[in-house]
């Protein structure tokens, strides 16, 4: 499926839409350029999951994974600096098996790490402001989860 | 009561493992910091696993030349504060389950210190530091927060960044440019002999009256503006790249100084401190001495090895509270996420 947005907060508001269907266990894998919209389309799943205080979801490019506590726990993970080699040595696949939802940047850097059921993101540079958001599912779960997401919101896949 | 309390603090929150000895929360007596940049330098930034393995090695080690360098033994300390939080868990947690043995062992008080406290309490290591109140600007690689401070432990935030902390954008604007780790201090170089004004990147504002900083869009101009040239950073001519970066580092510099000061008059405050690894580079603490003295306020600014991590502030903190009589059990635990 693919989304295109024209600037930072309507990729904000795509990440709302699509975080209201995302339950306990889900694991959104995200991948993109510096500078396409990880981070805000991070903020807008943490909305949409009820985070009120969503503004302040930061980039933990620095702190790798940010943990926000909540109705549901979202981990917001970031493998920028990261190699695949180091990635393993540090567990995350307890992340992926936990009772949280895990949204991870630089998800291509960990392919062997990742599970196999989750929702790529794909975020693409079409202009300055602009993006296309190609949601790519892996899995019944997150095929069902698109469907929802573009039934209630009429996207056309 | 004459008698001097002598302090081991410990700061493991990120890449440097730091231990210092204090006399009464104010005087160093001996401040190491393991810089770890070699083993970083690889990956282009702070891998966390390998900074939580390089503790465990480091720490035995720094703990003891801190120790020889004060020329005291373990039996002098009165107590040990250790960095608690924010920062990598698995890097706090070697820091804090070293105090804690030693703590129990020793049956001395443990104090767990926030890490931006910290940074906003290094100041007091200097001469003539502030009076309470003041403005503080914590701003380095995970973080870069504005706080109104009215003495210690008592701190309100007043604004921090949505995105990327601005350390954070000289890391990425480096790496993007193929420049290597640390961003910071490479740029703050190279940037002296490039022209600030050469591009005219976007000061970010998050809205007047918010005291947020956002700089995730001046990341994204500066890949812009790279991808309108054509082959990759690294065959640019040298005083293209000097350009970006100093239009860069201009860009970030500006909008930390106007919010920090706008925030100082917004809190009626005339004493500004800035403290954190950003606090180091050379054009920021010029334009806030230059800003400072045309609005008539007093700007406070920790020489550059007390900016950056290192645990002797750690220990101004863990001074005051033990001070105050404020103890820490040893159930204490790493906390990750900034709590104010």
């Amino acid at each position: 499926m693919m989304l295109h947005s024209r600037s930072p907060s309507q990729t904000i508001r795509i990440g709302k839409q699509l975080g209201r269907f995302l339950r306990r266990g889900d694991v959104v894998a995200l991948v993109g350029e510096l500078g396409t919209g990880k981070t805000q389309l991070i903020k807008g799943l943490a909305q949409g999951i009820g985070f009120k205080k969503s503004a302040y979801i930061s980039s933990p490019s620095f702190t790798l994974i940010n943990e926000h506590p909540g109705k549901i726990t979202l981990y917001h993970m970031d493998l920028y600096r990261m190699e695949e080699e180091e990635a393993k040595e540090l567990g995350l696949e307890e992340y992926f098996q936990g009772d949280g939802v895990t949204a991870v940047e630089w998800a291509d850097k960990i392919p062997s790490l990742l599970p196999g059921q989750l929702l790529w993101i794909h975020l693409y540079y079409t202009g300055k402001q602009t993006r296309s958001i190609e949601l790519v599912p892996l899995g019944e779960r997150y095929e069902a989860l698109l469907k929802q997401f573009s039934s209630e919101f009429g996207v056309k896949h | 009561m004459n008698k001097k309390r002598i302090l081991l603090a410990i700061e493991t929150s990120c890449d440097d493992t730091g231990a210092a000895v204090l006399s009464d929360g104010r005087k160093i007596l001996s401040s190491v910091v393991s810089s770890q940049v070699s083993v970083h330098q690889k990956y282009g930034g702070v891998v966390p696993e390998l900074a939580s393995r390089k503790h465990i090695e480091m720490i035995v080690p720094i703990v003891t030349e801190a120790l020889q360098q004060a020329g005291l033994s373990l039996e002098k300390i009165d107590g040990i504060a250790v960095t608690q939080g924010p920062g990598l868990v698995g890097s706090l947690l070697v820091g804090l389950s070293f105090a804690k043995s030693l703590a129990f062992v020793k049956g001395i008080p443990l104090i767990g210190v926030n890490h931006l406290e910290a940074h906003l309490s290094a100041i007091f290591l200097e001469e003539n530091p502030p009076s309470f109140p003041f403005l503080g600007l914590v701003v380095s690689g995970g973080h870069t927060s504005l706080f109104r401070v009215d003495g210690f432990g008592q701190y309100t935030l007043l604004g921090q960044t949505r995105d990327d902390a601005a350390g954070e954008a000289f890391d990425k604007v480096a790496k993007l440019l193929g420049l290597g780790y640390p961003g910071g201090p490479i740029i703050d170089e190279l940037s002296r002999t490039g022209n600030p004004r050469a591009i005219p990147f976007p000061r970010p504002s998050v809205g007047k009256n918010s005291f947020d900083f956002s700089f995730s869009g001046l990341k994204t101009a500066v890949v812009h503006f790279v991808k309108t040239f054509p082959g990759p950073p690294g065959s640019f001519p040298e005083e293209l790249l000097r350009n970006i970066v100093s239009s860069f580092q201009a860009a970030v510099v500006d909008v930390l100084v106007q919010k920090t000061f706008q925030a100082a008059g917004h809190q009626g405050l005339k004493r500004v401190v800035i403290s954190g690894g950003v606090a180091a580079n050379r054009l920021l603490r010029q334009r806030m001495k230059e800003e400072a003295s045309k609005q008539k306020m007093r700007i406070y600014i920790p020489s550059p090895v007390l900016c950056t991590d290192n645990a002797a502030m750690v220990g101004v903190v863990g001074y005051e509270y033990l001070k105050r009589g404020i103890r820490f059990p040893l159930s204490l635990n790493a906390f990750s996420n900034l709590r104010f």
